[in-house]
């Protein structure tokens, strides 16, 4: 790369905030030259760690013999739950319910029950299969079903929703519709799974690089499991290779294990579970039984509405009390319910404990709410859209969430509106008809759904972060902040607040990796938060060294202050202007500090778990999409036809990056409701864990038309970072609509006359089943 | 008496390597990786199904210097010797640019995470040189064996669609060095088998099907690997032992396609990339089936001949070639044996092969003019995916009249299976909806699936029956659209 030389004369900076600037990396991705933790030049001495997983679903470790594991070549420690020199947790919430390696009991199959430590990782990979393990095995179940849904064993307590009396509303409603939906897991398939390589230091000192999106968790995790400060742990993190939640609490364990062994042997120790294992040993979205009941009126008007989320917890809490808590917050997707309760049941099964994934709880939530629409639609014998939009929120009362926060930025109308009108909406439900009735096997449909997603960690302590900002002699700048690179451009759109705020080129900022070394005590990056709170926690930490520069300034050129304005890659103080560098370098010559750690605590924010009340949520973020599909009666096999988006961003720091969530996060929503099915057997096994048997979407299953557009027109109603909205989570719900499509399409074959109640994933063998249960439903 | 020499010979990127210290089971991406530090081919899946370990693979055929993309997860080192292998490091553009497949894939923004991309960028290459201006269908049947999980695809797509706007790909590394790469890959080709190891522990390939035969003979217990698209995967992922190995995915003699006398004649090591256009142009619905098994990198790497050896319930082509009556031949030594194809298949998990003999090809005699053919495979997701159900029809009819009907199922039993009794039962009858449906009820006495995660018992039997019916309402044209496509409006 050769230096830089920043134009002093330009009239923009390369690189600000509302261009749609590459993704810093993408130059190093597509040469393969962007280093990710496994490509890293391995320490010398470099150990390699396998997990030895259990066998049975639930039982009682009666006897473990490793000795074979411990004699097999280049075998240096076999680790079991007694290692942990201090404590074998790593319960992110801290009930204590999730061991680093099960001692003793094991609750799901695939639990990790040991770890070899190898010269290679193909030794440690053989040495585990060694391994003799006896069980008494012990009653299991898999599926909330096969329990109690309201009363059964939780791993965390539930949460309860109440606004006015819904019983009471429902009861007195002209008309009611009770039901219960089932809506898939996901697994998160990474392209980079899990891996952490721990490298030992002086005293207590370990550093660890974690494919994380919470290094300070890790950090905290680790050096809890060694019984050290933290101060003694370094997390270090410059990219992940995808992480969409399953990198939040995930990576502990594979840091822990690292760690611990390469303290107890002086070497780096690597691990790099195979996908198998991965996605055997880690965990991924709940999936929900959901119980609903809606009470409305003849027009469709929703007057009360009841529901009850059931979740597949797996055997420890994880994250899970926050996923079902913001389930509930999004039982009311875009829709005014009068009178309405909601519930959780967070419920332990024997299954990997399932954690965060983009929306984190969310579609769950939101489903739930598309599924009650369209029961209401099919009993009136209205379109869908038409009982969306009578039960949008609105003025005059009719903005008040289920959690009592007034809904002040609704933007839904204006979105609907617009996409309902360049999508030909009506016209194409039209032709639909008229395709449908001359088309005996093949049938199309068309749904047009909106998406309202609450954005801040629910956890309002959370909502904070920290950036590090130092200006170098030469005018370069170094930017360091709290937040996680995993592909979300998160690293660009702050370099973007940074050289707008000094106005420099972004060629003069140096993105550097996370590390708990430098900005301590970090959120995870999650909740779609990443810039809102690091783009703001860095331009604080640019605004101290450009006050700190204008005050110098102005006291050495005799000018007010206000007459120091930082100009493209220059400075203009008075009547002159000089380069930025310059100045940099005058300032420092007088002793002006360059470097700054910047801070960010979102404002507004509470919320009271107990009551059920507060204002979670700083803003919310909307957009709509309206899908067209074919379904083939006879097999079930369907395709996309077309896809409208519109989607709002804000002020949009970076429409480039923007557009790649949006369409990222549809086509990832796609997966989840259609092709991602995970299965489990009777003998409790997951047996979908690679991708042979785990279908995430191919190129060829994007819809063959694609119109993703940003609402241009959008800002902020909050004081964001130059006006922007967060986008990691919300464009994931823009898939409903394809779900709802295929929906539509299933009635068909009986004229719209009975809901499908088409439950997700809408795998093939799904749809075909429900045309078949519609047919049967309807005598026809 | 064959010359024998104990290394292995190839080209990686710029340079010549001959290795003697290699494993029979040595992948080509942990060499790479762990012994090259060529770190820009990453390890998604190992399995041979996310191609982030997508690498190109040149060697000389029949038609001169092909390159292919592989998944480099499962292929074997030892399968490379006198091949040109190219990873994400060669490429590069002219003066000091990014390569334009690179630069496409960035200025479209066709990378987020970035940990797929190399694997993309490759396959892209690989088809940019065949085709420059890319169709959209070519673009989403050369990825179909690429796995994103951030971008949505559709940046990537577009990326694909505008490459030839950063450069020519007759301008482009491979192509510029064609003729020194062909002389080199040429002059390896010294006649010699290749014997590295001792022992159990060895790997050969032979220079020859007549040396194989010798081989075999000599060594009945050897695991006989062609493309390595599911033997790959017993080592990455069971760890499986599988020396002494004989790799045959180079021998020019198990390449052959000749029709005799009606009859299509397919050499076991013809992969389903060489097989397609031959086996489409004559009977075109096996132009659609090979395009949903695998992705291309495995289609470039799986055989025919490997397909029905290693004796799958869900191999996809034993349905449509038993459905038309293929004989197999196999071969011990100098004796050959021919069978019917579907006596091949004894029962789940055991063929009609003995110790030391190998599968050479595959007779497929053409559907008589008029006779109809239909093969239909369903599976969760449409592409790349391992079938639920696949059935294969091929029905005479004669005044009104079925005069001969062979179906045969995969994903139904423990085998690859005709379906006897619905073939009784259109046989002697009119073709008619209403035989058809007589038909359907015939299924339960053919088969008794599983229920396993691809789908339930229920769905398959239910699908099995449909796709008769299916069949039966393309042989009409009386239903259409037939069922959902990819294909876009003009």
């Amino acid at each position: 790369m050769t230096h830089h030389a920043p134009n002093v004369r330009a009239e923009k900076i390369s690189g600000g905030v509302a261009t749609d600037r590459r993704h810093d990396s993408a130059h190093k991705h597509v040469t393969g030259t962007a280093v990710y933790i496994d490509d890293m030049p391995e320490p010398a001495g470099l150990l390699h760690a396998c997990l030895g997983l259990s066998t049975v679903p639930h039982g009682k470790v009666l006897s473990m013999d490793l000795d074979a594991v411990r004699m097999a070549p280049g075998v240096k420690l076999v680790l079991t739950g007694k290692d942990m020199p201090a404590s074998n947790d790593i319960s992110p919430t801290g009930r204590h319910d999730e061991p680093v390696l099960a001692d003793g009991l094991v609750q799901f199959h695939g639990q990790p029950i040991f770890a070899v430590i190898a010269e290679t990782r193909e030794q440690a990979r053989r040495a585990c299969r060694l391994a003799k393990v006896e069980y008494e095995e012990l009653p299991f179940i898999t599926d909330v079903a096969q329990t109690d849904l309201r009363n059964g064993k939780m791993v965390t307590p539930p949460l309860k929703l109440e606004r006015g009396d819904a019983s009471s509303a429902i009861a007195s409603a002209p008309r009611r519709i009770s039901g219960q939906m089932r809506v898939g897991g996901q697994d998160h398939f990474y392209l980079e799974g899990q891996i952490a390589l721990a490298v030992p230091g002086e005293d207590q000192d370990v550093t660890v690089y974690s494919s994380t999106q919470h290094p300070s968790e890790v950090q905290h995790m680790v050096a809890h499991v060694l019984g050290v400060p933290s101060h003694a742990v370094t997390v270090e993190i410059r990219r992940m290779g995808g992480g969409f939640g399953g990198k939040e609490t995930q990576g502990n364990q594979f840091a822990a294990i690292a760690a611990v062994a390469a303290k107890k042997l002086g070497r780096a120790v690597k691990i790099r579970p195979d996908r198998d294992d991965d996605m055997t040993a880690t965990g991924k979205r709940h999936d929900f039984l959901i119980d609903y009941e809606v009470g409305f009126d003849d027009e469709g008007r929703i007057l009360g509405a009841d529901f009850h989320y059931a979740a597949r917890c797996g055997f420890s809490s994880d994250l899970s009390g926050p996923v079902t808590d913001r389930a509930l917050f999004h039982c009311d997707n875009a829709y005014f319910y009068p009178a309405v309760k909601a519930t959780s049941a967070p419920l332990y099964t024997n299954t990997v404990s399932n954690t965060a994934f983009r929306g984190f709880g969310g579609p769950q939530g939101m489903v739930g709410a598309e599924r009650v629409i369209d029961e209401v639609a099919f009993a009136l014998g209205k379109d869908p859209l038409d009982i969306r939009k009578l039960n949008f929120y609105g003025d005059g009362g009719r903005d008040v969430t289920p959690y009592h926060q007034t809904v002040e930025d609704n933007v839904l109308e204006r979105i609907v509106g617009e996409l309902e009108a360049s999508s030909n909406y009506e016209r194409r439900r039209r032709e639909i008809a008229a395709f449908n009735a001359n088309s005996p096997i093949v049938k199309r449909g068309i749904a047009l759904t909106p998406v309202k997603f609450g954005i801040s960690f629910t956890a309002t302590f959370y909502n904070q972060a920290g950036a590090l900002v130092h200006v170098y002699t030469d005018g370069s700048v170094h930017l360091n902040h709290g937040g996680t690179e995993m592909g979300q451009g998160l690293y660009v759109k702050v370099a973007q607040v940074v050289a707008e705020e000094f106005q420099i080129d972004i060629e003069q900022v140096k993105i550097t990796a996370t590390t708990t070394g430098k900005v301590p005590n970090t959120s995870a990056t999650a909740a779609s938060s990443g810039t809102d709170l690091n783009g703001m926690a860095a331009q604080n930490a640019a605004r101290q060294i450009k006050d700190r520069m204008i005050d110098f300034a102005a006291e050495k050129y005799g000018v007010p202050k206000e007459q120091v304005v930082f100009l493209p890659n220059r400075v203009r103080i008075g009547n002159q202007e000089i380069a930025f560098a310059d100045l940099v370098k005058q300032a420092y010559m007088a002793r002006v500090q360059l470097s700054a750690a910047g801070f960010y605590k979102t404002p507004k924010i509470h919320w009271d778990r107990d009551k059920g009340q507060g204002h979670p949520f700083y803003y919310f973020a909307y957009g709509a999409s309206c899908s067209e599909v074919s379904i083939d009666t006879l097999t079930g096999e369907y395709v996309v036809e077309r896809t409208d988006i519109l989607h709002e961003t804000g002020r949009s720091l970076n429409r480039a990056i923007d557009l790649g969530q949006i369409e990222g996060g549809f086509i990832q929503g796609m997966g989840w409701l259609t092709t991602e099915e995970l299965v489990w057997d009777e003998k409790g096994r997951l047996r979908t864990h690679a991708p042979s048997t785990y279908k995430i979407p191919l190129a060829s299953d994007r819809p063959k038309i694609f119109n993703v557009a940003l609402a241009d027109w959008s800002e902020n109603v909050e004081p964001t970072v130059h006006k922007s909205k967060a986008v990691g989570e919300p464009p994931f719900m823009l898939a409903m609509s394809v779900l709802h499509a295929l929906s539509d399409a299933v009635a068909s074959v009986a004229d719209h006359r009975v809901c499908p109640r088409l439950d997700a994933p809408a795998t093939p063998e799904r749809v075909l089943m429900a045309v078949e249960w519609v047919r049967r439903q309807a005598g026809v | 008496m064959t010359a024998i020499r104990s290394t292995l010979r190839f080209l990686l990127n710029d340079e010549t390597v001959e290795l003697s210290d290699v494993r029979p089971d040595e992948t080509v991406l942990d060499w790479l990786r762990l012994r090259r530090s060529l770190r820009g081919t990453k390890e998604g899946c190992a399995e041979g199904d996310c191609g982030a370990c997508t690498v190109l693979v040149g060697r000389l055929g029949g038609e001169g210097l092909v390159y292919e993309s592989v998944n480099a997860c499962i292929r074997f080192l030892g399968s490379l010797d006198g091949c040109h292998v190219v990873t994400v490091e060669h490429l590069r553009g002219q003066n000091g640019r990014l390569h334009p497949v690179q630069q496409a894939m960035v200025d479209f923004h066709g990378s987020q995470c970035g940990f797929c991309t190399p694997g993309f960028v490759m396959s892209l290459y690989g088809l940019w040189m065949r085709e420059p201006w890319p169709s959209e269908a070519a673009i989403e049947k050369a990825l179909q064996g690429n796995l994103c999980r951030c971008t949505g695809y559709d940046s990537i797509v577009k990326a694909a669609k505008a490459i030839s706007e950063y450069g020519v790909a007759a301008d482009s590394e491979l192509c510029a060095e064609r003729a020194r790469v062909t002389e080199a890959l040429a002059e390896m080709r010294d006649g010699s088998r290749v014997e590295i190891g001792s022992g159990k522990d060895r790997l050969i390939i032979p220079v020859s099907v007549d040396d194989l035969a010798e081989v075999l003979d000599a060594e009945p217990g050897a695991r006989i690997v062609a493309g390595a698209t599911d033997v790959g995967l017993w080592v990455t992922k069971f760890m499986r032992d599988i020396a002494p190995v004989v790799f045959v995915g180079h021998l020019e003699d198990l390449k052959g396609i000749e029709e005799t006398d009606g009859v299509l004649t397919i050499g076991a090591g013809v992969t389903y990339t060489e097989a397609r256009a031959a086996l489409a142009a004559r009977i075109p619905a096996f132009g659609p089936l090979i395009d949903r098994i695998g992705g291309e990198q495995v289609r470039n790497m799986g055989t025919i001949g490997g397909n029905i050896a290693n004796g799958s319930p869900i191999g996809d082509m034993p349905p449509p070639l038993i459905a038309l009556g293929a004989t197999l031949t196999l071969r011990k030594g100098a004796a050959r044996r021919t069978i019917p194809l579907e006596t091949f298949f004894v029962a789940y998990g055991k063929q009609d092969r003995q110790a030391g003999e190998f599968v050479e090809a595959v007779q497929v005699p053409l559907p008589k003019a008029g006779a109809h053919f239909g093969v239909h495979k369903v599976t969760k997701r449409r592409d790349e995916d391992i079938t639920a159900t696949l059935g294969a029809f091929h029905v005479e009819v004669e005044g009104g009249r079925v005069t001969s009907a062979r179906i045969a199922y995969g994903g139904m039993a423990a085998t690859p299976k005709r379906a006897s009794a619905v073939e009784g039962a259109l046989v002697g009858q009119e073709w008619t909806v209403a035989t058809v449906e007589a038909a359907m009820d015939e299924y339960s006495r053919d088969f008794t699936p599983l229920t396993d995660m691809r789908a339930s018992a229920e769905y398959r039997m239910t699908v099995a029956k449909n796709l008769l019916l299916r069949f039966y309402f393309e042989t009409t044209g009386t239903k259409k659209p037939i069922t959902v496509s990819r294909e876009r409006a003009a």
